[in-house]
């Protein structure tokens, strides 16, 4: 095997393994409050594969941290931090639905357009914070957390004008138009059951591959690890070091602003009140982590992230708190976080596999 | 001129009230980043320290246990990112998303095991919670009952802050800690053991953290809610990397951020503007200042790094 197949088959097995633990602490937890792990995770797992429209529902919930994981993926590739996907989500989203309820355009067109001004609104919303980094050195984690801040309390300003807020109460903006939604066509609609099907993890998985094959073959993606991996030498090897910065932080929020777009054209179709911050953003940077910064590796994990995040909408059935699965993703993520002490034995098993081939 | 005085004063007291938890959390920050561990956790720390507090302040009934307890709780935590970082070189940014899952994911999961499946806690009795000082001497309203009539955390917070900076810079301890951020390697050469300094900063961090969050549970809000933290740990974070890692700075930082958090609340009982503009005040000010006049970063130059001593 080559090195690098080695690598990618290590960090899947530590995937694996961070969440056979996960389960394990959530086990332990889920016991000491007197429940049966045996029937909540019967029930996760029942509520993800009990009938073929729960497979879609999770796909559904997949899409949109599919982005935003792929964003933060993006961003530790090339040595930034992009903490700030969760301000980057919410402006694209925003900008969805004030495009989807102004604008008035034929079916398909509409939705590209709503898609493209969210790509376009993550895009500037990162990229400030890319300048003011590059320009006035200000450290981008401290900017994007005061730029997620911002974009919540804009987003919640902007439902409540008069032009944008539903008529006759209620905490959400108007509906988006028929013409702008992403939504699987009727009869596809009626065959998997499921209402908010819809095209967006379509367009994330593609967009995973188009940034695997960005990253690793061509000159771009190049450039822009040699800046991640080491500043000076690739400055020293003639790449300009600030313009890969802001580069990278351009498309990482342009993805994010994307994953907004997504949520609101597919699922959503109205923006709502924001009450505390949604979490998509945060819940890609767990997703990044869990697929390893691997942008395939980030479909897998937010297949996961997915399953975990529907499935818990539904354990209260079983009277068990939906919190569980923020125990066990927070064990998954803490596992990867110490994985070089598995290193060794890992090492070993690799070796010997490559040695049998 | 009575209008402005009685203002003035409703001003300091909701600064006074803000403050606290962005204080605490971000002195606590300042040691654990000087000594070159990063802390993202801060979110999950206050949080899983904000519910400890209120929940033993409902079953003791003693405020000031129930804020140590807050601590702990947090300390715990603090424990564990130090585990992470020091003993499993684990990269700190990925262990601190890891607490900010765990930290409000348990809390909200304990407190719906033991409260009825509620995510929120009942009421805390105004007897358990933190005390308020000169009960009675001011009239209610008036501006000494503002400005004086205070928790007495909102003052002792001040005390601490100096303590730190005294730690900081007049105590051996501050030397290391802080050359421990700066070149692990050489401190070890010279025989400072650098994963205990970095132990002890880290679980203070944890434990400041949990203070804070102990804090808005036992004397603003006066309840367990999910929503009682949310943001003000990162808000903690800002705080610490604007003031510049440095005690002085972090407590104008905060006094900053807790003196914008006192206008907007002031701002929007007048109910001119609306309220989402004013919320975002704090967040816009400290761009500004940041684009003005901080410029540059002064990160510790270890910070972030994972140290391995050699064999």
């Amino acid at each position: 095997m080559s090195s690098k197949k080695v690598e990618a088959l290590t960090a899947g097995l530590m995937s694996v393994l961070s969440i056979i633990i996960g389960f394990a602490v959530g086990a332990i937890f889920l016991m000491a409050a007197g429940l049966s792990p045996a029937v909540v995770y019967g029930k996760l797992v029942d509520s993800v594969f009990g009938k073929p429209k729960f497979l879609v529902w999770t796909l559904m919930y997949a899409s949109p941290i599919m982005l935003t994981g792929l964003s933060v993926a993006f961003s530790f590739k090339t040595g930034v931090f992009n903490i700030g996907a969760e301000g980057q989500f919410v402006v694209g989203a925003l900008t969805a639905t004030f495009l989807g309820i102004a604008l008035k355009l034929p079916a398909g067109i509409h939705a590209i357009v709503c898609m493209l001004g969210a790509a376009a609104a993550g895009f500037v919303w990162s990229m400030v914070v890319g300048i003011m980094k590059v320009k006035r050195g200000i450290h981008e984690v401290l900017s994007f957390i005061m730029f997620n801040w911002l974009a919540f309390y804009l987003s919640n300003y902007v439902v409540n004008l008069e032009y944008i807020h539903k008529e006759g109460g209620g905490e959400a903006s108007k509906d988006v138009a028929e013409t702008a939604r992403i939504l699987f066509p009727e009869s596809m609609l009626k065959a998997t059951d499921c209402t908010g099907g819809n095209w967006g993890i379509l367009i994330a998985i593609v967009l995973a591959i188009v940034v695997w094959i960005v990253l690793e073959k061509t000159v771009l993606g190049y450039n822009l690890k040699a800046v991640g991996a080491n500043r000076f030498a690739a400055e020293f090897g003639g790449i300009d070091a600030n313009k890969s910065i802001l580069t990278a932080l351009g498309i990482s929020g342009a993805l994010s602003g994307l994953g907004g777009a997504v949520q609101i054209l597919g699922i959503g179709g109205r923006l709502a009140q924001f009450a505390g911050q949604e979490g998509y953003g945060f819940e890609g940077i767990s997703v990044a982590l869990i697929g390893s910064s691997n942008p395939i590796g980030c479909i897998f994990s937010a297949f996961f992230y997915g399953a975990m995040k529907y499935g818990g909408t539904k354990l209260s059935l079983v009277k068990a708190p939906a919190e569980i699965v923020n125990i066990i993703m927070g064990c998954v993520v803490f596992v990867i976080a110490i994985q070089a002490i598995f290193k060794p034995g890992f090492k070993k098993l690799t070796r010997k596999t490559s040695k049998i081939q | 001129m009575d209008v402005i005085i009685k203002n003035l004063g409703l001003l300091i007291n909701a600064t006074l009230v803000a403050t606290p938890p962005l204080l605490l959390a971000g002195l606590g920050s300042c040691f654990s980043e000087r000594s070159g561990v990063v802390n993202i956790g801060i979110e999950g720390m206050m949080t899983i320290g904000a519910f400890t507090g209120a929940c033993v302040a409902l079953f003791t009934g003693n405020g000031w246990f129930a804020f140590l307890c807050g601590g702990l709780a947090g300390a715990v935590f603090g424990l564990l990112h130090a585990i992470a970082c020091i003993q499993f070189l684990a990269d700190q940014t990925v262990a601190g998303t890891a607490i900010n899952f765990l930290g409000p994911g348990l809390a909200i999961f304990l407190c719906k095991a033991m409260f009825d499946n509620s995510s929120d806690s009942p009421a805390i009795e105004l007897s358990s919670k933190l005390p308020k000082m000169f009960n009675g001497v001011f009239e209610a309203g008036t501006f000494g009952y503002n400005v004086l009539g205070v928790y007495s955390v909102s003052y002792l917070v001040f005390i601490i802050a100096a303590l730190c900076w005294f730690i900081f810079f007049k105590t051996k301890f501050g030397v290391y800690l802080r050359a421990c951020g700066e070149h692990p390697e050489a401190c070890d050469s010279i025989g400072i053991n650098v994963y205990v300094v970095r132990y002890a900063c880290v679980i203070l961090s944890g434990f400041m953290a949990g203070l804070g969050g102990a804090f808005v549970t036992l004397a603003t809000v006066s309840q367990f809610r999910p929503s009682v933290i949310v943001g003000q740990g990162f808000i903690a974070i800002a705080a610490v990397i604007f003031g510049k890692f440095n005690p002085k700075g972090v407590t104008f930082a905060c006094l900053l951020f807790g003196f914008c958090t006192g206008v907007k609340s002031l701002v929007s009982a007048m109910n001119i503007i609306s309220p989402n503009l004013i919320s975002m005040i704090p967040y816009i000010v400290t761009i500004a200042a940041l684009l003005l006049f901080v410029g540059k970063g002064t990160a510790p130059a270890a910070n972030g790094r994972v140290y391995m001593r050699s064999k």
